[in-house]
C-alpha cells in the first residue's frame, strides 16, 4: 500500500542510522536484482572472489531504482558497498553523486592482452561504474500462437496487427518501446533519438503505438511478462532476452527471440559513495569485470559479456544465444540512457496519460 | 475532590502510546505534507545566485551582471564538491535539456575559465533565468499544481498542464470510482454473509469464520495470482465457457489486466474488512426486536427496512468506511492485475517514489489523497447518522 511505501522510503533515513557497522571488515555487501541473475553472479563473481581474497560477499536483492541508495547516501549511513545498476540509473545516480568515481586506468587488460579501454564495448566504461553484462530489449514470440504459419520476424511485424493478429505484451514504462515504434514507422536506428527529441517525433511514436494499443496487454515486471507469454495470454511481447533464453533453455518453453533491431543495454557494477570498504569494493569491481569472470557468468546466463576478449572463452553454442553474437548484433541500437535521463520526466508522464486514456 | 476531566487519573500511562503515535503516524505524515510544498534544494545549491536574483525586478530583461557572476561562482563551487549533477538533475525536471546545459556550462567555467554567457546562448535568454529564479524559491506550489494537472508557466502564471501530460486528475477520479464500486459490491456480498455468520452456531459458524479469515492467512501476492489463474484468457472461467460451447475459442473474454479484473480482485481481498465489523454489530442485536415487529404485523421486507437495517447501520458504515479508505490507497493488486485501465493513483505515487525520484510530486499526490480521505469521511459522517438513536 502506498502509505507504507512512503513511510518506508522516508523512515529509511532514520532507521539506517541505527544499523551502523553491522558488517565485519572482511565482508562486502553487493546488491543486485536477485533470481537467476544474482545466482549467476554468485557462481561467477562472488564465490571466486571470496576464494581468492577471503572476503565474503553478502548478497542483497533489490528491484532496481535509486530510491534506497538516495536514502542511504543522503543520510550518511551507507550499508551497501557495491550495486549492480542499469545504465539509466548509473547515469542518473552519477549526476546525483551516489557513486564513487572509478579509476579506469587500474582495470586489468583482457586475456588477449588488449588494454581495458579497447577491450570493453563502447559505452561500457563510465566515470561511475564498470559494465559487466550486455542485456537486450527484444521481441519474444510465443510460436504455438502461430501454429502452421510463420510468426513475426521483425519489429515491423510486431506492429503489423493485420498480418500478425494476436495480443501483444507491452511494458508499463515507455523505455525502448518508443524507439521501436519510431523504427517500425521507418526511422533509421541511427536517428531515432534525434527524432524522438522533437515534439513531432514524439507524437509520431505515440501515433504508432496507437495502432497496437487495443491489441495489447500491459505488464509491470519481467516475471509477469514471462508468465503472459508461457500462459498464451499474449502471442508476442517486448521482453528481456535473458529471461526468455532462460525459459527456452532451462524450462523448454516454445518461445523465440526476434533479434531484429534489438535495443541493448548494460548492467554496471558501481561502488556506493561513502562505502566503508571502498578499497575492497573497488577490488571486487575490477575482479568481477575481468575477462574470466565475465565469461564464467555468460556460461550460466544468457547475457553477453561486455569485454570483447571474453567471447573466445565461451562455448560457440552458448555464444550464439547472446545479444553480443555478431549475427544477432547486426542492426542493434544502443539504449541512450542520457536521453532518457534528460527527457524521462516528460515522456513518462505522457506515456502514463496515454495508458490511462 | 474533583479531578480535572482533561487529565484523568493515570494519564501518564498513556505517554508511551502518545509518543508512539506521534513518531509513527503524525510525524511521517507531517513530513509528507511539508515536502509537497517545501523544496529548498536549488536555493541551497545556488546560495549566491538566489540572493542576487532577489533584486532582479524586470523579468523580461536579463538580470544584472552580478547575477551572472554569482551563478558562475556557484557552479564553480559545485564542480569542486562534485555536486553539480544534483543541480543539473533538479533543473532538468523544470525543463528537459537543462541537465546537459548545466553540466557543460559548469565544466567550461571550471576547466577553462570561460565566462558563463559564452558557454551557451541559452544564458542570454531571460526565460532561463526566470526558470532558475522560480526553482530557487524554497516554498513552491509547483508539486501540488502538478498533482492536479496544472503548472506554473515560465512567465509565472498558473495554467493547465499540456493536454498530453494530464494524468493525475483522471487517476484520482478513477481511484474514487473503483473505491466506490468495490465498497458497493462488498456491501452487496458481505451483508448476507455477515448475517449468516451472526446467526449461525457451532460447526457451521466455525466453518464460515474459517472461510472469511482464510484470505488473511495467505499472502496477498498468492491470492492475487490465483485470480490471474482463474480469470485470464486461458484461465478457468474462459476454459469452462469455451468447453461448454457458450463462446468460441477466439472470442474469450478479457477478464483480467483491466478495470474489471482490478475490481474483482479488490472486492475479494477487502471483503473480510466489511464482514467482520458488520457481523459483530449484528450479533449484538437481540432477536426480540425483529420478532416484535413481525408480531405487530410487519411483513419481512418492511421489518428488514424499518428495524433490522437501521440497527445494523453502524456496522455497514464501519465496514464500508474501512473498505473505501483501504481501496483509495490500493497498490499491489492494481499493479499486478490492473493492466492499462486498472491503474490507480497509488501506482503513480509508487512510481515517483521508486523510479523517477520526484519525491516532491509523490508527496503532493499523497497529500491530495489524504485530503480526499478526510473530506470524504467528513461528508460521510454528515450524511450517515452514526451513533445517534434511530427513531
Amino acid at each position: 500500500m502506498h502509505v507504507s511505501r512512503l513511510l518506508r522510503a522516508m523512515s529509511v533515513c532514520i532507521l539506517v542510522a541505527g544499523t551502523h557497522a553491522a558488517y565485519a571488515a572482511d565482508s562486502l555487501t553487493v546488491v543486485s536484482y536477485g533470481g537467476q541473475y544474482t545466482a549467476s553472479q554468485r557462481v561467477a563473481h562472488y564465490e571466486p572472489f571470496a576464494r581468492k581474497t577471503g572476503i565474503e560477499i553478502k548478497s542483497v536483492d533489490y528491484n532496481g531504482g535509486l530510491a534506497e541508495l538516495v536514502a542511504q547516501v543522503r543520510s550518511g549511513s551507507v550499508s551497501w558497498d557495491v550495486v549492480d545498476v542499469e545504465m539509466q540509473d548509473l547515469e542518473r545516480g552519477c549526476s546525483d553523486g551516489l557513486f564513487e568515481r572509478v579509476d579506469l586506468d587500474k582495470l586489468p587488460s583482457g586475456t588477449d592482452g588488449k588494454p581495458a579501454k579497447e577491450d570493453f564495448l563502447d559505452g561500457a566504461l563510465h566515470p561511475c561504474g564498470v559494465g559487466s553484462v550486455v542485456w537486450s530489449n527484444v521481441i519474444a514470440v510465443n510460436d504455438p500462437a502461430f501454429a502452421g504459419r510463420t510468426g513475426p520476424q521483425t519489429i515491423d511485424d510486431f506492429f503489423d496487427v493485420a498480418a500478425f493478429p494476436g495480443k501483444r505484451g507491452l511494458p508499463k514504462r515507455p523505455n525502448a518501446l518508443l524507439e521501436w515504434a519510431l523504427m517500425a514507422d521507418g526511422v533509421e536506428p541511427a536517428s531515432v533519438y534525434e527524432v524522438l527529441s522533437t515534439p513531432e517525433g514524439l507524437d509520431r511514436a505515440f501515433r504508432k503505438l496507437d495502432t497496437i494499443k487495443d491489441e495489447s496487454v500491459f505488464w509491470e515486471t519481467g516475471a509477469q511478462m514471462i508468465q503472459l507469454l508461457v500462459d498464451g495470454e499474449v502471442a508476442m511481447s517486448t521482453a528481456y532476452n535473458g529471461r526468455i533464453q532462460g525459459a527456452i533453455s532451462d524450462d523448454g518453453k516454445p518461445l523465440r527471440i526476434v533479434w531484429d533491431r534489438q535495443i541493448w543495454n548494460a548492467d554496471y557494477y558501481a561502488v556506493v559513495r561513502g562505502s566503508r570498504e571502498k578499497a575492497a569494493a573497488e577490488d571486487f569491481v575490477r575482479f568481477a569485470t575481468g575477462t574470466e569472470a565475465l565469461a564464467a557468468q555468460a556460461r550460466v546466463i544468457a547475457y553477453g559479456p561486455i569485454r570483447r576478449s571474453a567471447e573466445a572463452l565461451i562455448d560457440p553454442k552458448i555464444a550464439a544465444t547472446l545479444p553480443t553474437a555478431s549475427v544477432n548484433f547486426q542492426n542493434a541500437l544502443a539504449f541512450n540512457a542520457a536521453w532518457w535521463t534528460d527527457h524521462g520526466d516528460v515522456v513518462n508522464e505522457r506515456y502514463a496519460a496515454w495508458l490511462a486514456q | 475532590m474533583r479531578r480535572s476531566v482533561l487529565f484523568p487519573p493515570g494519564w501518564r500511562l498513556l505517554l508511551p502510546l502518545l509518543a508512539f503515535t506521534a513518531a509513527v503516524f503524525i510525524m511521517p505524515i507531517g513530513v509528507i505534507l511539508w515536502k509537497s510544498i517545501h523544496d529548498p534544494e536549488v536555493a541551497a545549491l545556488l546560495p549566491a545566485t538566489t540572493a542576487s536574483l532577489e533584486s532582479w525586478s524586470d523579468e523580461t530583461m536579463l538580470p544584472p551582471s552580478a547575477s551572472f557572476d554569482a551563478l558562475a561562482s556557484d557552479m564553480r563551487n559545485l564542480v569542486e564538491v562534485a555536486r553539480i549533477g544534483e543541480l543539473a538533475l533538479r533543473l532538468n525536471r523544470e525543463q528537459p535539456g537543462f541537465r546537459q546545459l548545466v553540466e557543460r556550462s559548469a565544466a567550461k567555467i571550471h576547466d577553462e575559465g570561460t565566462p558563463l554567457v559564452e558557454t551557451d546562448r541559452r544564458w542570454s535568454d531571460p526565460a532561463s533565468w526566470r526558470l532558475i529564479k522560480r526553482a530557487s524559491e524554497p516554498y513552491t506550489p509547483r508539486y501540488l499544481l502538478n498533482a492536479v494537472d496544472m503548472r506554473v508557466t515560465p512567465d509565472g502564471t498558473i495554467g493547465r498542464q499540456d493536454e498530453q501530460r494530464q494524468i493525475y486528475l483522471r487517476l484520482f477520479a478513477r481511484t474514487i470510482l473503483v473505491a466506490a464500486i468495490v465498497t458497493g459490491l462488498c456491501a452487496l456480498i458481505g451483508y448476507p454473509f455477515a448475517y449468516a455468520l451472526s446467526v449461525s452456531e457451532g460447526m457451521l459458524r466455525s466453518a464460515l469464520y474459517f472461510v472469511v479469515m482464510l484470505p488473511f492467512w495467505t499472502s496477498l501476492l498468492v491470492r492475487t495470482t490465483a485470480w490471474i489463474v482463474i480469470l485470464q484468457r486461458q484461465g478457468v472461467v474462459n476454459e469452462l465457457l469455451v468447453s461448454a460451447g457458450l463462446i468460441a475459442d477466439n472470442e474469450r473474454f478479457a477478464l483480467i489486466y483491466n478495470f474489471f479484473g482490478t475490481v474483482i480482485a479488490m472486492v475479494y481481498v477487502l471483503l473480510p474488512f466489511f464482514i467482520l465489523p458488520l457481523q459483530a454489530v449484528m450479533r449484538g442485536i437481540p432477536g426480540q426486536y425483529v420478532r416484535a415487529a413481525e408480531s405487530l404485523g410487519g411483513n419481512p421486507a418492511r421489518v428488514f427496512r424499518r428495524i433490522y437495517l437501521p440497527m445494523t447501520m453502524p456496522g455497514i458504515v464501519a465496514g464500508g468506511a474501512l473498505v473505501f479508505i483501504l481501496s483509495l490507497g490500493y497498490y499491489v493488486t492494481p499493479a499486478l492485475v490492473g493492466g492499462r485501465t486498472g491503474q490507480l493513483i497509488s501506482n503513480q505515487i509508487a512510481f515517483h517514489i521508486q523510479s523517477s525520484l520526484n519525491w516532491g510530486l509523490a508527496a503532493a499526490l499523497g497529500t491530495l489523497l489524504l485530503m480526499l480521505v478526510i473530506l470524504i469521511s467528513m461528508v460521510f459522517s454528515r450524511v450517515v447518522p452514526i451513533g445517534r438513536p434511530q427513531r
